[in-house]
C-alpha cells in the first residue's frame, strides 16, 4: 500500500471513529452526561485553582511594588531571616545619624529617606481612627517609596527640618475621617497633638492593608521624635540613581555603613539592605508551593473522573463485543477497533473539558470581584489538554481489551 | 486456479486440562472460481469451524490453506483482517448489521476499511444497493427495515468491495419459507453474474440450489458431491 492510501485509510478510520463515538454517546444520554460531569468537575476545579493562584499573584505584585522597584530599606531586621531572631534583636539600632552618613557621602543615590513608625490614634472633631500608621520622614520620601500625592503636596524641606506640625494623610485615613470634606487645611489631632493637613496620597491597595502606605500619616520627623520619642530604630529609604545597579547600590551603602559602625573587615554586617525583589521572590516560592498542593488535589479530582470514563468504557467495550466482531469480520484491524474507542473515550473527555471551561470561565470573572484576576490564556489550552490526555489514557485499556478481542468469540456474543 | 485450497486442516480446541476436541480432523478441499457450493452437516459436525476458518476468522491448528495462491494460515490478525476486508463478503444467519446506522452507512463500512474516498465509497454502496434491490431503502435503518430487506443489505455489503468469495452462514435461518426463496433468487443471480458463493446450511432444501455440496460429518469430510438437477430459483418462479 502506498503512503497516501495509508492516510488516506487512517483518516477515514478516524472520521468513522468520530461519527461511532457521537452516536454511542447519543445512544446512551444519561450515561455520557454522567461521566462526563467527573472530567466537568475536574476541570472546573483545576482551572480555578490556577485561577486563584494567578489572582493572589497579581495581588502580590501589586503590594509588593508599594516597595518601589528602586528603592533600598537600610534597616536592622532583614525581611526574610535566615538566623536566630535575637542575632538580629542584639543588633543595633539604625539612627538618624547613618542617614545623614548615607546623605553625604553616597554617590549612587537619588533621595535619602529615613523614616519611623508607631501605631497611635487619629482623630477629626468626633471621628477617631485607632490604628493610624504615624510616620515620621523629611521631604524625601515622597521619591524613596512608591507613593505618590493626589491632593496638595509632601512635606517640605523647610517643615522636615523645623518640625512643623503638618502632616499628609494616606487614602483610607481621608475616606474615614473625612467622608465628604476636603482634609486640606483641616487640623488632624495624632495622639492629640494636632497636625495640619497639607497633602492626601493616592490610594494604594495591597494585600490584607499590611505594606500600604493608605492607613498612614506622614509628619516631619523631628516633630515625630519630640512628640513620640526619639531613641528609636529607624528605616532608611534609599532611592538608587537611574540606570545605576542596584548591587553597585548595595555595595556603596554597605561601605558607609560599616564604616559609621566601625566593624573589623572579618565582621559580618549589623545590619541588612532590603529590596522589593526578595520579597517577590520567597513569596515566589510560597505560591509555589500552594501551587504545588493545590493542584495535586484537584488534580485528584480529575484523576477521579478518568477512573469513570475508563469504567464506563469498560461497560462500552462488553455491551458492544457483537458490532466489534460485526466490524472485525468486515475488515476492522485491530488498529481501527483501538482507533474507535480512543476517539470515544477522548470525545467524551473533550466535551467534559469544554463544558469545564464554559463553567469555570463566568465563575472566575465572579472571582475577579474579591481578588483581581483573569482565567490566564495557558489555564485553557492546559485544562483541554489535560482532558484529551485523560480520555486517551483512561480509555487506552477499554480500547486495547476491545482491539484483542477474538471475531469468532465477538460475533457469537448475544 | 483454486481460490481457495485447503491441505490437511486440522483445529483442535484446547478446553482446559487434559481435554481437548477435535473440531476438524484433516480438511482437504478445493474450490475454485465462480463455484456454487453448499457445506452441510449435522451440528458438531465441525462446519461451523470450516466456515470460520475459510472466512479467515479464524486460524487452523495445522494444516496448509491458500487463498488465491497466498498462504493465509500462518497470518496474522490485521493481515488476516484485509484479505477478510478485499476478499470475503459475508452473509449471516442473524444479518449482524450495525443498529445505528443506516443501510447505505452499513453497506460503505467495508469501503471505509478500505480506505476508499468519500465520493466512490457512496457511489458503490448505492450500485451494491441497487443490485439487491434496496436502492430506495437506503437511508433507513435496520429496525425500520423487514427481515428479508435486512438480509440484502447484508448482502450488498458483502458484494460492496467486489470479494473473490461470499461466505454465506445460514442465510436464510431467521427467515420464513417465501422470504428465504427470495434471498436463495439473489444469491442465484449473483452467482450467475460470475460470483463464487459458499454456502454453509444444515437445510437440505437450501443446499439443493447449490451445484456442489459438501457434507461434514465428526470433522471430517463424509461425501463431496456435484449436483446435476440443482434447483435453479428465480424471482419469477417465486411469483
Amino acid at each position: 500500500m502506498t503512503e497516501k492510501s495509508l492516510l488516506m485509510n487512517l483518516l477515514s478510520e478516524i472520521k468513522e471513529g468520530l461519527r461511532i463515538a457521537f452516536l454511542a454517546i447519543k445512544a446512551n444520554k444519561m450515561r455520557s452526561i454522567l461521566t462526563t460531569l467527573g472530567i466537568v468537575i475536574g476541570v472546573v476545579s483545576v482551572t480555578m485553582m490556577a485561577t486563584a493562584i494567578e489572582g493572589v499573584d497579581r495581588k502580590f505584585a501589586e503590594s509588593a511594588s508599594a516597595f518601589g522597584a528602586n528603592v533600598l530599606y537600610v534597616q536592622k531586621y532583614p525581611w526574610v531571616g535566615h538566623e536566630d531572631w535575637w542575632i538580629y534583636r542584639n543588633r543595633k539600632d539604625i539612627t538618624l545619624q547613618i542617614s545623614n552618613d548615607i546623605e553625604n557621602n553616597a554617590k549612587l543615590v537619588e533621595a535619602v529617606a529615613p523614616n519611623v513608625v508607631t501605631v497611635r490614634s487619629s482623630q477629626y472633631l468626633d471621628k477617631v481612627m485607632k490604628n493610624t500608621f504615624v510616620t515620621g520622614t523629611n521631604e524625601q520620601y515622597i521619591y524613596a517609596s512608591a507613593t505618590a500625592i493626589k491632593d496638595g503636596r509632601f512635606i517640605s524641606q523647610e517643615e522636615a527640618q523645623g518640625g512643623r506640625p503638618v502632616c499628609v494623610i494616606g487614602a483610607n485615613i481621608a475616606e474615614n475621617l473625612f467622608p465628604n470634606i476636603d482634609p486640606i487645611g483641616k487640623t488632624l489631632k495624632i495622639a492629640g497633638y494636632p497636625y495640619q493637613i497639607i497633602g492626601v496620597l493616592e490610594k494604594q491597595g495591597g494585600l490584607f492593608g499590611i505594606f500600604t502606605a493608605d492607613n498612614r500619616a506622614f509628619i516631619p520627623i523631628r516633630s515625630f521624635m519630640n512628640n513620640f520619642g526619639s531613641r528609636r530604630d529607624i528605616t532608611i529609604n534609599v532611592l538608587a540613581k537611574r540606570g545605576v545597579d542596584i548591587d553597585d547600590v548595595k555595595e556603596e551603602l554597605r561601605g558607609i555603613i560599616r564604616k559609621a559602625r566601625k566593624l573589623s573587615p572579618a565582621a559580618p554586617d549589623d545590619f541588612n539592605i532590603n529590596e522589593q525583589d526578595l520579597l517577590i521572590q520567597t513569596f515566589s516560592t510560597i505560591t509555589a508551593v500552594i501551587a504545588g498542593v493545590g493542584f495535586f488535589i484537584t488534580g485528584l479530582s480529575l484523576f477521579v473522573g478518568g477512573i469513570g470514563i475508563m469504567n464506563i468504557m469498560f461497560v462500552s467495550v462488553t455491551e458492544r463485543t457483537k458490532e466489534i466482531g460485526i466490524r472485525k469480520a468486515i475488515g476492522a484491524k485491530r488498529r481501527t477497533i483501538l482507533l474507535q474507542f480512543l476517539i470515544e473515550s477522548s470525545v467524551i473527555c473533550l466535551i467534559g473539558g469544554f463544558i469545564g471551561l464554559a463553567i469555570s470561565y463566568p465563575l472566575s470573572l465572579l472571582a475577579n470581584q474579591i481578588l483581581p484576576t483573569a482565567m490566564p490564556l495557558s489555564v485553557v489550552f492546559i485544562a483541554i489538554s489535560i482532558s484529551l490526555i485523560v480520555g486517551v489514557i483512561s480509555g487506552f485499556l477499554p480500547a486495547y481489551k476491545a482491539s484483542r478481542l477474538d471475531p469468532v468469540e465477538a460475533l457469537r456474543y448475544e | 486456479m483454486d481460490i481457495i485450497n485447503l491441505i490437511q486442516i486440522k483445529k483442535i480446541y484446547d478446553m482446559g486440562g487434559a481435554e481437548e476436541v477435535q473440531a476438524l480432523r484433516g480438511i482437504d478441499l478445493k474450490i475454485g472460481k465462480n463455484e456454487y457450493v453448499a457445506i452441510m452437516g449435522p451440528s458438531g459436525s465441525g462446519k461451523s469451524t470450516l466456515m470460520n476458518i475459510i472466512g479467515c476468522l479464524d486460524t487452523p491448528t495445522s494444516g496448509i490453506y491458500e487463498f488465491n495462491g497466498v498462504k493465509v494460515s500462518e497470518m496474522n490478525d490485521d493481515q488476516l483482517a484485509k484479505i477478510r476486508n478485499k476478499e470475503i463478503g459475508f452473509v449471516f444467519q442473524t444479518f449482524n448489521l450495525l443498529a445505528r446506522s443506516n443501510a447505505l452507512h452499513n453497506v460503505e463500512l467495508p469501503l471505509i476499511y478500505a480506505g476508499v474516498g468519500k465520493a466512490q465509497r457512496r457511489e458503490m454502496a448505492i450500485k451494491a444497493l441497487e443490485q439487491v434491490g434496496l436502492a430506495d431503502r437506503m437511508y433507513h435503518k435496520p429496525n425500520e427495515l423487514s427481515g428479508g430487506q435486512r438480509q440484502r443489505v447484508a448482502i450488498a455489503r458483502a458484494l460492496v468491495n467486489r470479494p473473490s468469495i461470499i461466505l454465506a452462514d445460514e442465510p436464510t435461518g431467521n427467515l420464513d419459507t417465501k422470504t428465504g426463496d427470495e434471498i436463495m433468487a439473489l444469491f442465484e443471480q449473483i452467482h450467475q453474474q460470475g460470483n463464487t458463493i459458499i454456502l454453509v446450511t444444515h437445510e437440505e432444501y437450501i443446499a439443493e440450489h447449490a451445484k456442489r455440496i459438501i457434507r461434514l460429518r465428526d470433522g471430517l469430510i463424509e461425501s463431496d458431491e456435484i449436483l446435476n438437477d440443482r434447483k435453479i430459483i428465480t424471482d419469477e418462479l417465486i411469483k
